[in-house]
């Protein structure tokens, strides 16, 4: 037993992302006809050319129809997936096993949340009938938990952990006001973030991912036919997952200052991938900032910084997008928005441009390395889910 | 161990955290109040829950082996009508399935009769329960004078459990008279002139005590400490005036810090008392309400050894106030602004019903093979555990102590922000979990806490009881305590 991965078998020909914003105006289907029809025209391709579909939503429609109603695709298999906020990945990973499996040509993983209906702010969850006794807790509040334990951890005031994690916001906020499809898209300071009142914990509202409306599409083929569509495609080199067990919140040792879902979704990862050495081959990386501190803890779990250090790392700057590493240069689920089922393609739409370099120029990396990583969570710290995708221009 | 000699073998007091100063009454509206606080259960509190925790104390105050053959549970605050709410107390307290579950709620004298059915049981050991939520509209002398408050009183022969207060005598006197009264739901009682129900009351009073002193063969000026308590406050006072007792005999009635706990008043009492008493002393309770009932029970050497887990004076002495304005939201008689987030779904009655023991006597598991605790309890352990190595594992009576601690403004809740720590118990086991009755300027990592059973919303009438962490404040703590049912 071992995952093996499927390094350079799937090819990325055609994507396609809507801009996220609070689109009062767009439902669902208009989100993911667009997304959809810049991912067609992205490829060459119409929507009946596509072999299979996968879908990944949380919670803004059930079942495929939700996808093909809206497209009217005829007599096509369309798959909803929801695994928390990592759906988007979750479609995308199934779609690309799909086509390595040999059973498709061509398909399609596509995106979308429609969050903007419930009125309410924030992120709501369905209501599944249970006996009473569960958490009431936002996410938030639960990452707010990282913040204390991590500074205890490694002997760093939390007031100076408070400017590091604003200083990510500032620097997610900075990527975002250079992408036009970003639902943030104005600079704000480290200062500013930090005089802010808290919401949870010593979050800030502007700690945490904007809520948006969005749809995403990739469109994959096997690596071989990849050129009939593209002169530049992306090779998948690896995509792992991990569904924790809920440790964390039950187990005395578990301390809160690491994900250990996304070490272990990154450790699969980088196996697949051939990756010994992440901060050294990894040109750029989208990971799911739902709140700064998140971040923050993720650049050790990915394996970017070592345990302890992450937090001067990012106040040197390497993290920015002129530092060795960009993380989140499309201004990360905290300036781009977080529809969560869409997430994890818009991340992945940020590696298509980027190693296309086809992002715009006031935001394009200039690196000599190869592999664009990224990672989509889901859930909270000791009861989560954890993708992690890597993807280069090249094959091998 | 004498058997057959029936009387009292525990008792237990639960008084809320928070107190209304009765000055911010008159302070607010030019007019109402008075002197003193009162007592106030919490937002996430009703009669029910404050009746599982005032019979926790009485519980944990005795040997964790002591039988409990029958429950009674007296309120004039039911949170459900047709559905008993004995049989929740019955269940957090992991009492057994043969042992009944009643209520017997809406006046203020069911709590003494309750308590005189399980004096005069033939044998068994019985639990009465009394617990009052006490309303009246804003500047009334119900809203001042009122208080929010539960009692336990475990009653038997001695022969599971020793008595330590026996009874002597009882006497009662009834009659049909409207002198107060309520229609239910409603938050107002209504009164007729206050003359008439002391003119009523006071001879009924003096009925039941001449022939409960008869019945004892003592005199009045031979009782130590006498309860006197009622639904009308001139009347209590006038006929208490009228009992023949020594003058300071007459026992606190808790009015300046507490208020009248309604149905909760004569179990107060008769902790306050308790609390105190030294063998040989004789002790009465009358209680006048729709009629007047006395009890006089004569201490025994029991109660030199007899300990409170959580003595009433302590829980009086370490109140945390509460502003004017929550009060009035906390009873729903101002509707304030709702968070603005979706209200929780009803608990599913099915899913509360296959998890009772976890839902409403905080029973987790331990995996026998790594010792691992698991809350909620889990079929399969972490870190490689096997199907079917599984114990019960029950935490309500373990301490802990708080890890790390965060506050949720964005959380629904009906008193916002919600205070949540991760709490690692005593002797292993961890969860994240809501604390109660606490500021969030008071909690500290490394603080001490404790287990309370609490009603944390209602949706579609469905109350939703489970627990929740409260500080330890004054009390002795849990640490290394025999838990009750601790390996069942």
């Amino acid at each position: 037993m071992a995952s093996h991965g499927i390094k350079d078998r799937v090819a990325i020909v055609g994507m396609g992302c809507t801009r996220f914003a609070e689109h009062w105006d767009k439902s669902s289907d208009d989100l993911v006809i667009e997304a959809t029809n810049e991912a067609f025209a992205s490829t060459g391709v119409g929507k009946q050319d596509i072999d299979a579909y996968w879908l990944g939503t949380a919670q803004t429609g059930m079942a495929g129809i939700t996808l093909s109603i809206p497209l009217k695709l005829e007599g096509k298999p369309v798959t909803r997936v929801e695994n928390f906020c990592a759906t988007g990945s979750e479609a995308m990973r199934q779609a690309a096993y799909a086509v390595a499996s040999g059973a498709y040509d061509l398909v399609a993983a596509v995106g979308v949340e429609k969050v903007k209906d419930g009125g309410y702010q924030g992120l709501n969850s369905f209501p599944t009938p249970t006996d009473g006794t569960n958490r009431t807790l936002t996410a938030a509040a639960m990452f707010s938990l990282l913040l204390p334990a991590y500074a205890k951890k490694y002997g760093v005031d939390e007031d100076e952990i408070r400017k590091v994690i604003a200083r990510i916001g500032s620097k997610n906020h900075y990527n975002g006001a250079r992408n036009v499809r970003a639902q943030y898209r104005r600079e704000m300071s480290a200062e500013q973030i930090c005089s802010m009142p808290a919401v949870a914990g010593r979050l800030a509202v502007m700690d945490c991912a904007g809520v948006a409306d969005g749809s995403a599409a990739v469109i994959m083929c096997r690596a071989e036919d990849a050129h009939k569509y593209t002169d530049k495609p992306l090779f998948i080199k690896a995509l792992s997952f991990v569904s924790g067990n809920g440790s964390g919140l039950v187990d005395p040792d578990f301390d809160f200052t690491t994900l250990p879902e996304c070490a272990m979704a990154a450790e699969d990862a980088y196996h697949q991938a051939g990756v010994t050495d992440p901060r050294g081959e990894i040109a750029m990386a989208e990971v799911h900032d739902c709140f700064t501190v998140t971040e923050l803890v993720l650049m050790e779990d990915l394996g970017f910084s070592p345990r302890g250090q992450a937090w001067k790392e990012v106040l040197e700057g390497s993290f920015d997008l002129t530092g060795d590493l960009p993380v989140n240069t499309d201004g990360g689920l905290k300036s781009f928005g977080h529809p969560v089922g869409a997430s994890g393609l818009r991340m992945l739409y940020e590696v298509w441009l980027q190693l296309r370099n086809e992002a715009p120029p006031e935001r394009q990396i200039t690196t000599n390395k190869k592999l664009g990583l990224t990672h989509n969570l889901g859930g909270y710290p000791g009861e989560m889910v954890s993708f992690v995708g890597i993807f280069g221009a090249e094959k091998g | 161990m004498i058997s057959g000699m029936r009387g009292i073998i525990s008792y237990g007091a639960y008084v809320p955290f928070r107190r209304l100063d009765r000055a911010d009454i008159s302070k607010f509206f030019g007019s109402g109040g008075g002197k003193g606080t009162r007592s106030v259960a919490s937002y996430d509190e009703d009669t029910t829950s404050m009746g599982v925790e005032a019979a926790r104390v009485a519980l944990r105050s005795i040997e964790p082996t002591t039988a409990v053959d029958a429950l009674w549970f007296a309120t004039t605050s039911p949170s459900y009508a047709d559905k008993t709410n004995a049989t929740t107390i019955h269940a957090a307290l992991r009492l057994d399935r043969n042992t009944p579950a009643f209520d017997m709620n809406g006046a203020v004298r069911s709590s003494v009769g309750a308590l005189r059915i399980a004096l005069a049981l033939g044998a068994g050991n019985a639990l009465v329960v009394a617990s009052d939520i006490r309303t009246g509209l804003p500047t009334s002398a119900d809203e001042a004078d009122g208080g929010d408050a539960a009692s336990a009183v475990i009653v038997g022969d001695g022969s599971s459990g020793a008595v330590i207060a026996e009874l002597i005598g009882s006497g009662s006197a009834t009659e049909e008279f409207t002198d107060r009264w309520r229609v239910p739901g409603q938050t107002r009682s209504k009164l007729w002139e206050e003359r008439f129900g002391e003119m009523v009351y006071v001879p009924l009073a003096i009925e039941a005590w001449n022939a409960a002193l008869k019945d004892a063969g003592v005199e009045a000026g031979q009782i130590d400490k006498a309860c006197v308590s009622g639904t009308h406050g001139r009347a209590v006072r006038v006929a208490a005036g009228k009992l023949g007792l020594k003058p300071e005999a007459l026992a606190d009635d808790l009015n300046a810090t507490v208020g009248n706990a309604g149905a909760a008043q004569v179990g107060l009492g008769l902790a306050r008392v308790l609390e105190d008493a030294k063998p040989g002393q004789l002790v009465a309770l009358a209680v006048l309400a729709d009629g007047a009932d006395v009890l006089i029970f004569r201490v025994t050497e029991a109660i030199t050894s007899f300990h409170s887990v959580r003595p009433l004076s302590t829980q009086i002495a370490n109140g945390g106030s509460l502003p004017y304005g929550k009060f009035l939201s906390w009873r729903g008689v101002v509707n304030v602004e709702p968070p603005r987030r979706p209200e929780p779904n009803r608990t599913s009655s099915t899913a509360a019903y296959r998890r009772e023991e976890w839902k409403y006597a905080f029973v987790g598991s331990r995996d026998e093979t790594t010792g691992i605790v698991h809350m909620p309890p889990a079929r399969i352990g972490i870190k490689g555990g096997v199907e079917g190595d599984m114990v019960p594992a029950a935490m309500a009576d373990v301490g802990g102590t708080v890890l790390t601690f965060t506050v949720d403004k964005l959380a629904y809740s009906p008193s916002p922000p919600i205070v949540f720590a991760v709490v690692d118990f005593d002797g292993g086991g961890r969860m994240p979990i809501e604390l109660t009755d606490c500021d969030p300027t008071d909690v500290t990592i490394g603080a001490r806490v404790e287990m309370t059973f609490r009603r944390l919303f209602a949706a579609d009438d469905i109350h939703n009881y489970f627990w929740k962490a409260r500080l330890v404040r004054g009390e002795p703590d849990n640490k290394a305590r025999v838990v009750r049912g601790a390996s069942a």
